[in-house]
Protein backbone atom coordinates (compact mmCIF):
# COMPACT_ATOMS: atom_id res chain seq x y z
CA UNK A 1 0.00 0.00 0.00
CA UNK A 2 3.00 2.22 0.87
CA UNK A 3 4.97 1.88 -2.19
CA UNK A 4 0.84 2.35 -4.19
CA UNK A 5 1.25 6.58 -2.82
CA UNK A 6 3.36 8.17 -4.98
CA UNK A 7 2.61 6.39 -7.77
CA UNK A 8 -1.47 7.22 -7.15
CA UNK A 9 -0.22 10.73 -6.55
CA UNK A 10 1.56 11.33 -9.72
CA UNK A 11 -0.58 9.44 -11.67
CA UNK A 12 -3.53 11.82 -10.64
CA UNK A 13 -1.12 15.20 -11.05
CA UNK A 14 -0.71 14.67 -14.36
CA UNK A 15 -4.38 13.14 -15.10
CA UNK A 16 -5.54 16.43 -13.43
CA UNK A 17 -3.04 19.04 -15.05
CA UNK A 18 -3.99 17.60 -18.29
CA UNK A 19 -7.34 17.30 -17.56
CA UNK A 20 -8.17 21.04 -18.68
CA UNK A 21 -6.96 20.41 -22.18
CA UNK A 22 -9.02 17.36 -22.19
CA UNK A 23 -12.42 18.87 -20.77
CA UNK A 24 -11.27 21.67 -23.49
CA UNK A 25 -11.61 19.02 -26.57
CA UNK A 26 -14.83 18.15 -25.50
CA UNK A 27 -17.87 18.94 -27.19
CA UNK A 28 -20.23 21.79 -26.26
CA UNK A 29 -23.63 20.68 -24.56
CA UNK A 30 -26.38 21.84 -27.16
CA UNK A 31 -28.49 23.62 -24.82
CA UNK A 32 -26.15 24.36 -21.50
CA UNK A 33 -22.95 25.18 -23.72
CA UNK A 34 -19.83 26.48 -22.22
CA UNK A 35 -20.80 25.79 -18.53
CA UNK A 36 -21.95 22.01 -19.01
CA UNK A 37 -18.03 21.47 -18.34
CA UNK A 38 -18.33 21.96 -15.03
CA UNK A 39 -19.65 18.71 -14.85
CA UNK A 40 -16.58 16.91 -15.40
CA UNK A 41 -15.25 17.80 -11.87
CA UNK A 42 -18.72 17.78 -10.27
CA UNK A 43 -19.59 14.33 -11.13
CA UNK A 44 -16.17 12.47 -9.82
CA UNK A 45 -16.54 14.58 -7.07
CA UNK A 46 -20.12 13.74 -6.19
CA UNK A 47 -19.77 9.81 -6.34
CA UNK A 48 -16.43 10.19 -4.36
CA UNK A 49 -18.15 11.65 -1.63
CA UNK A 50 -20.82 9.02 -1.64
CA UNK A 51 -18.10 6.33 -1.93
CA UNK A 52 -16.12 8.03 1.63
CA UNK A 53 -19.13 8.15 3.52
CA UNK A 54 -19.77 4.50 2.50
CA UNK A 55 -16.25 3.61 3.47
CA UNK A 56 -16.84 5.44 6.43
CA UNK A 57 -19.84 3.70 7.59
CA UNK A 58 -18.40 0.26 6.92
CA UNK A 59 -15.36 1.13 8.43
CA UNK A 60 -16.99 1.61 11.79
CA UNK A 61 -19.20 -1.22 11.21
CA UNK A 62 -16.14 -3.40 11.35
CA UNK A 63 -14.91 -1.38 14.16
CA UNK A 64 -17.97 -1.37 16.81
CA UNK A 65 -18.85 -5.34 15.73
CA UNK A 66 -15.28 -6.71 14.58
CA UNK A 67 -13.28 -4.95 17.53
CA UNK A 68 -10.96 -3.96 15.11
CA UNK A 69 -9.26 -0.16 16.36
CA UNK A 70 -7.71 -0.30 12.90
CA UNK A 71 -10.85 0.39 11.13
CA UNK A 72 -11.55 3.68 13.26
CA UNK A 73 -8.40 4.77 11.24
CA UNK A 74 -9.88 4.44 8.41
CA UNK A 75 -13.27 5.70 8.87
CA UNK A 76 -11.95 9.43 10.36
CA UNK A 77 -9.62 9.50 6.98
CA UNK A 78 -12.50 8.57 5.27
CA UNK A 79 -14.89 10.83 7.14
CA UNK A 80 -12.26 14.39 6.46
CA UNK A 81 -12.45 13.47 2.53
CA UNK A 82 -15.96 13.26 2.79
CA UNK A 83 -15.96 16.82 3.90
CA UNK A 84 -13.47 17.92 1.10
CA UNK A 85 -14.82 16.18 -1.73
CA UNK A 86 -18.32 17.34 -0.33
CA UNK A 87 -17.17 20.82 -0.50
CA UNK A 88 -16.18 20.39 -3.72
CA UNK A 89 -19.40 18.99 -5.20
CA UNK A 90 -21.62 21.97 -2.88
CA UNK A 91 -19.75 24.09 -4.68
CA UNK A 92 -19.41 23.06 -8.38
CA UNK A 93 -23.22 22.41 -7.95
CA UNK A 94 -24.41 25.81 -7.25
CA UNK A 95 -21.76 27.09 -9.92
CA UNK A 96 -23.65 24.78 -12.54
CA UNK A 97 -27.01 25.37 -11.10
CA UNK A 98 -26.96 29.68 -11.34
CA UNK A 99 -26.61 29.00 -15.24
CA UNK A 100 -28.52 26.38 -15.99
CA UNK A 101 -31.33 26.81 -13.23
CA UNK A 102 -31.05 30.92 -12.77
CA UNK A 103 -30.40 30.00 -8.96
CA UNK A 104 -27.55 29.41 -6.89
CA UNK A 105 -29.54 26.44 -4.74
CA UNK A 106 -32.87 25.28 -4.68
CA UNK A 107 -34.29 22.59 -2.17
CA UNK A 108 -35.05 19.62 -4.30
CA UNK A 109 -34.48 15.68 -2.53
CA UNK A 110 -30.99 15.58 -4.08
CA UNK A 111 -29.68 18.91 -2.84
CA UNK A 112 -31.05 18.47 0.53
CA UNK A 113 -29.90 15.21 1.52
CA UNK A 114 -26.70 15.97 -0.09
CA UNK A 115 -26.23 19.36 2.09
CA UNK A 116 -27.52 16.79 5.19
CA UNK A 117 -24.79 14.18 4.08
CA UNK A 118 -22.21 17.32 4.06
CA UNK A 119 -23.61 18.51 7.80
CA UNK A 120 -23.09 14.68 8.96
CA UNK A 121 -19.63 14.29 7.89
CA UNK A 122 -18.91 18.43 9.74
CA UNK A 123 -20.57 16.62 12.68
CA UNK A 124 -18.59 13.46 13.12
CA UNK A 125 -15.40 15.55 12.40
CA UNK A 126 -16.82 17.90 15.54
CA UNK A 127 -17.50 15.02 17.43
CA UNK A 128 -13.66 13.50 16.54
CA UNK A 129 -11.89 16.93 17.20
CA UNK A 130 -14.05 17.63 20.37
CA UNK A 131 -15.64 14.71 22.07
CA UNK A 132 -12.48 13.61 24.32
CA UNK A 133 -11.59 10.10 25.05
CA UNK A 134 -14.95 7.60 23.88
CA UNK A 135 -15.52 9.94 21.27
CA UNK A 136 -14.64 6.92 18.78
CA UNK A 137 -17.31 4.49 19.59
CA UNK A 138 -19.92 7.35 19.60
CA UNK A 139 -18.38 8.69 16.43
CA UNK A 140 -18.91 4.83 14.54
CA UNK A 141 -22.42 5.13 15.81
CA UNK A 142 -22.82 8.25 14.09
CA UNK A 143 -21.25 6.79 10.95
CA UNK A 144 -23.84 4.26 10.67
CA UNK A 145 -26.82 6.44 10.74
CA UNK A 146 -24.94 8.92 8.48
CA UNK A 147 -24.63 6.31 5.71
CA UNK A 148 -28.32 5.21 6.11
CA UNK A 149 -28.56 8.42 4.13
CA UNK A 150 -26.60 7.83 1.02
CA UNK A 151 -28.84 5.17 -0.62
CA UNK A 152 -31.40 8.24 0.06
CA UNK A 153 -29.70 10.54 -1.40
CA UNK A 154 -28.61 8.28 -4.86
CA UNK A 155 -32.28 7.31 -4.72
CA UNK A 156 -33.93 10.46 -4.17
CA UNK A 157 -33.24 12.00 -7.58
CA UNK A 158 -34.71 8.66 -9.64
CA UNK A 159 -38.03 8.61 -7.17
CA UNK A 160 -38.74 12.57 -6.62
CA UNK A 161 -39.03 14.90 -9.91
CA UNK A 162 -36.87 16.92 -9.38
CA UNK A 163 -34.67 19.69 -10.90
CA UNK A 164 -31.07 17.55 -10.70
CA UNK A 165 -30.52 15.01 -13.98
CA UNK A 166 -31.74 11.97 -13.52
CA UNK A 167 -28.66 9.31 -12.69
CA UNK A 168 -29.29 7.59 -15.94
CA UNK A 169 -27.25 10.74 -17.78
CA UNK A 170 -24.29 9.05 -16.91
CA UNK A 171 -24.19 5.79 -18.76
CA UNK A 172 -25.97 7.45 -21.77
CA UNK A 173 -23.26 10.08 -22.43
CA UNK A 174 -22.54 10.30 -26.15
CA UNK A 175 -18.42 8.90 -26.52
CA UNK A 176 -16.61 12.10 -27.13
CA UNK A 177 -17.97 13.21 -23.57
CA UNK A 178 -17.77 9.95 -21.72
CA UNK A 179 -14.12 9.83 -22.08
CA UNK A 180 -13.39 13.20 -20.73
CA UNK A 181 -15.48 12.54 -17.90
CA UNK A 182 -14.09 8.95 -17.08
CA UNK A 183 -10.21 10.58 -17.77
CA UNK A 184 -11.62 12.99 -14.68
CA UNK A 185 -13.34 10.42 -12.63
CA UNK A 186 -10.05 7.88 -12.70
CA UNK A 187 -7.94 11.37 -11.57
CA UNK A 188 -10.30 11.88 -8.51
CA UNK A 189 -10.06 8.61 -7.75
CA UNK A 190 -6.53 8.13 -7.82
CA UNK A 191 -6.19 11.54 -5.85
CA UNK A 192 -8.86 9.74 -3.33
CA UNK A 193 -7.17 6.27 -2.70
CA UNK A 194 -3.79 8.19 -1.94
CA UNK A 195 -5.03 10.60 0.38
CA UNK A 196 -6.90 8.21 2.03
CA UNK A 197 -4.07 5.69 2.65
CA UNK A 198 -1.65 8.63 3.79
CA UNK A 199 -4.43 9.67 6.12
CA UNK A 200 -5.34 6.70 7.79
CA UNK A 201 -1.73 5.74 7.98
CA UNK A 202 -1.66 9.09 10.20
CA UNK A 203 -4.44 8.14 12.16
CA UNK A 204 -2.96 4.02 12.65
CA UNK A 205 0.80 5.57 13.60
CA UNK A 206 -1.01 8.39 16.09
CA UNK A 207 -3.07 5.72 17.27
CA UNK A 208 0.25 3.78 18.06
CA UNK A 209 2.16 6.75 19.59
CA UNK A 210 -0.57 7.18 22.36
CA UNK A 211 -0.62 3.83 22.96
CA UNK A 212 2.97 3.79 23.96
CA UNK A 213 2.86 6.65 25.59
CA UNK A 214 0.14 5.01 27.98
CA UNK A 215 2.47 1.72 28.41
CA UNK A 216 4.90 3.72 29.41
CA UNK A 217 2.57 5.43 31.77
CA UNK A 218 2.42 1.95 33.47
CA UNK A 219 5.78 0.46 32.85
CA UNK B 1 -36.65 -14.27 25.51
CA UNK B 2 -38.99 -11.70 23.65
CA UNK B 3 -41.08 -11.57 27.20
CA UNK B 4 -38.04 -10.70 28.80
CA UNK B 5 -37.15 -8.15 26.54
CA UNK B 6 -40.81 -6.06 27.09
CA UNK B 7 -40.59 -6.82 30.78
CA UNK B 8 -36.80 -5.39 31.36
CA UNK B 9 -38.17 -2.29 29.04
CA UNK B 10 -41.34 -1.80 31.13
CA UNK B 11 -39.22 -1.74 34.26
CA UNK B 12 -36.74 0.77 33.22
CA UNK B 13 -39.63 3.05 31.73
CA UNK B 14 -41.25 2.66 35.00
CA UNK B 15 -38.34 3.86 37.20
CA UNK B 16 -37.71 6.79 34.80
CA UNK B 17 -40.99 7.43 35.19
CA UNK B 18 -41.42 7.12 39.00
CA UNK B 19 -38.29 9.36 39.11
CA UNK B 20 -39.66 11.45 37.38
CA UNK B 21 -43.07 11.75 39.17
CA UNK B 22 -41.42 12.30 42.31
CA UNK B 23 -39.51 15.61 40.93
CA UNK B 24 -41.42 16.66 37.47
CA UNK B 25 -38.44 18.49 36.77
CA UNK B 26 -37.74 16.97 33.00
CA UNK B 27 -41.58 17.63 32.43
CA UNK B 28 -42.10 20.84 33.82
CA UNK B 29 -38.85 22.07 31.98
CA UNK B 30 -38.98 20.82 28.91
CA UNK B 31 -43.04 22.00 28.71
CA UNK B 32 -41.84 25.47 30.07
CA UNK B 33 -39.26 25.41 27.13
CA UNK B 34 -41.08 24.46 24.44
CA UNK B 35 -43.79 26.92 25.53
CA UNK B 36 -41.06 29.43 25.32
CA UNK B 37 -39.79 28.34 21.78
CA UNK B 38 -43.41 28.95 20.20
CA UNK B 39 -43.68 32.35 21.44
CA UNK B 40 -40.13 33.32 20.47
CA UNK B 41 -41.60 32.37 17.12
CA UNK B 42 -44.59 34.41 17.21
CA UNK B 43 -42.76 36.92 17.93
CA UNK B 44 -40.28 36.60 15.20
CA UNK B 45 -42.81 35.88 12.45
CA UNK B 46 -46.09 37.55 13.80
CA UNK B 47 -46.38 41.46 11.82
CA UNK B 48 -49.78 43.04 12.85
CA UNK B 49 -51.25 40.90 15.42
CA UNK B 50 -51.50 38.27 12.22
CA UNK B 51 -49.43 35.61 11.52
CA UNK B 52 -48.40 34.39 8.22
CA UNK B 53 -50.69 31.32 6.56
CA UNK B 54 -48.56 27.60 6.81
CA UNK B 55 -46.21 28.35 9.78
CA UNK B 56 -47.82 26.19 12.39
CA UNK B 57 -46.72 22.82 11.23
CA UNK B 58 -43.09 24.40 11.13
CA UNK B 59 -43.44 26.16 14.67
CA UNK B 60 -44.70 22.77 16.11
CA UNK B 61 -42.05 20.72 15.15
CA UNK B 62 -39.59 23.44 15.80
CA UNK B 63 -40.57 23.16 19.28
CA UNK B 64 -41.14 19.67 19.30
CA UNK B 65 -37.32 18.97 18.52
CA UNK B 66 -36.11 21.44 20.31
CA UNK B 67 -37.92 20.34 23.89
CA UNK B 68 -36.91 16.90 22.63
CA UNK B 69 -33.62 17.65 22.49
CA UNK B 70 -33.79 19.24 25.70
CA UNK B 71 -35.70 16.40 27.44
CA UNK B 72 -33.40 13.69 26.31
CA UNK B 73 -29.68 15.31 27.71
CA UNK B 74 -31.93 15.55 31.11
CA UNK B 75 -32.87 11.70 31.66
CA UNK B 76 -29.23 10.94 30.71
CA UNK B 77 -27.96 12.95 32.66
CA UNK B 78 -29.57 11.95 35.88
CA UNK B 79 -27.90 8.63 36.01
CA UNK B 80 -23.82 10.62 34.98
CA UNK B 81 -25.04 13.05 38.15
CA UNK B 82 -26.12 9.96 40.34
CA UNK B 83 -23.57 7.50 39.08
CA UNK B 84 -26.34 5.00 38.35
CA UNK B 85 -25.84 4.15 34.60
CA UNK B 86 -23.27 1.74 35.36
CA UNK B 87 -25.54 -0.23 37.95
CA UNK B 88 -27.83 -0.13 34.91
CA UNK B 89 -25.52 -1.54 32.57
CA UNK B 90 -24.72 -3.93 34.89
CA UNK B 91 -27.86 -5.52 35.52
CA UNK B 92 -28.41 -8.97 34.19
CA UNK B 93 -30.33 -7.89 31.36
CA UNK B 94 -30.38 -7.16 27.36
CA UNK B 95 -28.63 -3.87 26.60
CA UNK B 96 -31.31 -3.23 23.71
CA UNK B 97 -33.80 -3.51 26.69
CA UNK B 98 -32.43 -1.22 28.51
CA UNK B 99 -32.39 1.38 25.50
CA UNK B 100 -35.76 0.54 24.72
CA UNK B 101 -37.11 1.21 28.34
CA UNK B 102 -35.09 4.72 28.29
CA UNK B 103 -36.89 5.60 24.94
CA UNK B 104 -40.26 4.73 26.14
CA UNK B 105 -39.97 6.86 29.30
CA UNK B 106 -38.75 9.36 27.09
CA UNK B 107 -41.65 9.29 24.80
CA UNK B 108 -43.93 8.97 27.43
CA UNK B 109 -42.55 12.49 28.30
CA UNK B 110 -42.34 13.80 24.94
CA UNK B 111 -46.08 13.04 24.08
CA UNK B 112 -47.29 14.57 27.44
CA UNK B 113 -45.52 17.81 25.93
CA UNK B 114 -47.41 17.71 22.73
CA UNK B 115 -50.54 16.90 24.55
CA UNK B 116 -49.90 20.34 25.40
CA UNK B 117 -48.12 21.83 22.75
CA UNK B 118 -50.66 21.24 19.91
CA UNK B 119 -53.37 22.82 21.00
CA UNK B 120 -51.13 26.12 21.92
CA UNK B 121 -49.60 26.10 18.60
CA UNK B 122 -53.61 25.37 17.23
CA UNK B 123 -54.79 28.47 19.12
CA UNK B 124 -51.71 30.57 18.52
CA UNK B 125 -51.60 30.37 15.21
CA UNK B 126 -55.15 29.45 13.34
CA UNK B 127 -54.29 25.84 12.59
CA UNK B 128 -57.07 23.34 12.17
CA UNK B 129 -55.98 20.74 14.67
CA UNK B 130 -59.01 18.78 15.14
CA UNK B 131 -59.61 18.76 11.30
CA UNK B 132 -57.63 15.22 10.57
CA UNK B 133 -57.00 14.21 15.01
CA UNK B 134 -56.08 10.44 13.74
CA UNK B 135 -53.43 11.39 11.15
CA UNK B 136 -52.08 14.51 12.92
CA UNK B 137 -51.51 12.19 16.05
CA UNK B 138 -49.64 9.25 13.80
CA UNK B 139 -47.47 12.04 11.70
CA UNK B 140 -46.42 13.28 15.47
CA UNK B 141 -46.42 9.97 17.31
CA UNK B 142 -43.88 8.40 13.87
CA UNK B 143 -41.73 12.03 14.29
CA UNK B 144 -41.06 11.74 17.75
CA UNK B 145 -40.31 7.99 17.55
CA UNK B 146 -37.41 8.24 14.92
CA UNK B 147 -36.43 11.85 16.78
CA UNK B 148 -36.03 10.09 20.31
CA UNK B 149 -34.83 6.54 19.59
CA UNK B 150 -31.71 8.35 17.87
CA UNK B 151 -31.83 11.16 20.40
CA UNK B 152 -31.76 8.16 23.10
CA UNK B 153 -29.01 6.76 21.45
CA UNK B 154 -26.71 9.35 21.47
CA UNK B 155 -27.82 10.68 24.55
CA UNK B 156 -26.72 7.38 26.24
CA UNK B 157 -23.61 7.59 24.36
CA UNK B 158 -22.37 10.78 24.68
CA UNK B 159 -22.95 10.48 28.69
CA UNK B 160 -18.70 9.62 29.01
CA UNK B 161 -17.93 12.72 26.66
CA UNK B 162 -16.76 16.07 26.68
CA UNK B 163 -18.73 18.72 26.41
CA UNK B 164 -21.76 16.43 25.99
CA UNK B 165 -25.00 19.36 25.93
CA UNK B 166 -23.37 21.06 22.92
CA UNK B 167 -22.55 17.84 21.02
CA UNK B 168 -25.85 16.33 21.24
CA UNK B 169 -27.72 18.81 19.17
CA UNK B 170 -25.08 19.06 16.78
CA UNK B 171 -25.18 15.30 16.21
CA UNK B 172 -28.96 14.88 16.48
CA UNK B 173 -30.43 17.71 13.83
CA UNK B 174 -28.88 16.33 10.60
CA UNK B 175 -29.03 12.79 11.41
CA UNK B 176 -33.07 13.38 12.36
CA UNK B 177 -34.04 16.45 9.75
CA UNK B 178 -35.60 13.54 7.11
CA UNK B 179 -38.01 12.88 10.19
CA UNK B 180 -38.32 16.31 10.54
CA UNK B 181 -38.58 17.14 6.71
CA UNK B 182 -41.57 14.45 6.53
CA UNK B 183 -43.39 15.65 10.15
CA UNK B 184 -43.27 19.05 8.82
CA UNK B 185 -44.38 18.25 5.56
CA UNK B 186 -47.24 15.83 6.68
CA UNK B 187 -48.49 18.27 9.19
CA UNK B 188 -48.73 20.96 6.72
CA UNK B 189 -50.68 18.94 4.27
CA UNK B 190 -53.29 18.20 7.11
CA UNK B 191 -53.18 22.21 8.10
CA UNK B 192 -53.42 23.99 4.42
CA UNK B 193 -56.51 25.32 3.59
CA UNK B 194 -57.02 22.56 1.14
CA UNK B 195 -56.18 19.71 3.01
CA UNK B 196 -53.93 16.93 0.88
CA UNK B 197 -54.65 13.41 2.39
CA UNK B 198 -52.60 11.50 -0.15
CA UNK B 199 -49.63 13.56 0.74
CA UNK B 200 -50.44 13.04 4.16
CA UNK B 201 -50.67 9.54 3.83
CA UNK B 202 -47.29 9.92 1.67
CA UNK B 203 -45.00 11.32 4.28
CA UNK B 204 -46.90 8.80 7.34
CA UNK B 205 -45.48 5.91 5.02
CA UNK B 206 -41.86 8.07 4.96
CA UNK B 207 -41.68 7.89 8.59
CA UNK B 208 -42.37 4.40 9.18
CA UNK B 209 -40.18 4.05 6.75
CA UNK B 210 -37.61 6.20 8.60
CA UNK B 211 -38.25 5.16 12.10
CA UNK B 212 -37.83 1.34 11.28
CA UNK B 213 -34.35 2.04 9.89
CA UNK B 214 -33.09 4.12 12.65
CA UNK B 215 -35.11 1.69 15.35
CA UNK B 216 -32.71 -0.80 14.17
CA UNK B 217 -30.21 0.59 14.02
CA UNK B 218 -30.38 2.03 17.49
CA UNK B 219 -31.03 -1.17 19.03
CA UNK B 220 -28.36 -2.45 16.99
CA UNK B 221 -25.28 0.06 17.95
CA UNK B 222 -26.29 0.34 21.88
CA UNK B 223 -24.57 -2.58 22.73
CA UNK B 224 -21.41 -1.92 21.21
CA UNK B 225 -21.49 1.60 22.00
CA UNK B 226 -22.09 1.25 25.52
CA UNK B 227 -19.39 -1.97 26.25
CA UNK B 228 -16.33 0.04 27.87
Amino acid sequence: MKKLNPLLIGLSAIMLGVSPWIINAAPYESTMGLVQKIFYFHFPSAILFLVAALICGVASAIFLFGKKASADGWAIAAAELGLVFGTLTLVTGPLWARKAWGVWWVWDPRLTSSLLLWMIFCAYLLLRKYGGPGSDKLGAGMALFGMANVPFIYVSVNVWRTLHPQTSVVPTLPTDMGIPLWFCFAAFTMLFMALLNLRARLEHQRARVEALYLAEDEA
Amino acid sequence: MIASFFRVAWHVMRKDLTVEVRSKEVLLTTLFFAVSVVLVFSFAIVREGRAPDDVAAGILWVAVSFSGTLAMGRTFERERYNDTLRALLLAPADRPAIYAGKLLGLLVLLALVEIVLVPLVGLLFNAPILAFPGRLAALLALGTLGFAAVGTLFAAMLVRVRSRDTLLPVLLYPITIPVMIAGVRGTAALFQATPDLAMAQFWIGLLVFWDAIFITLALWTFEPVMTE
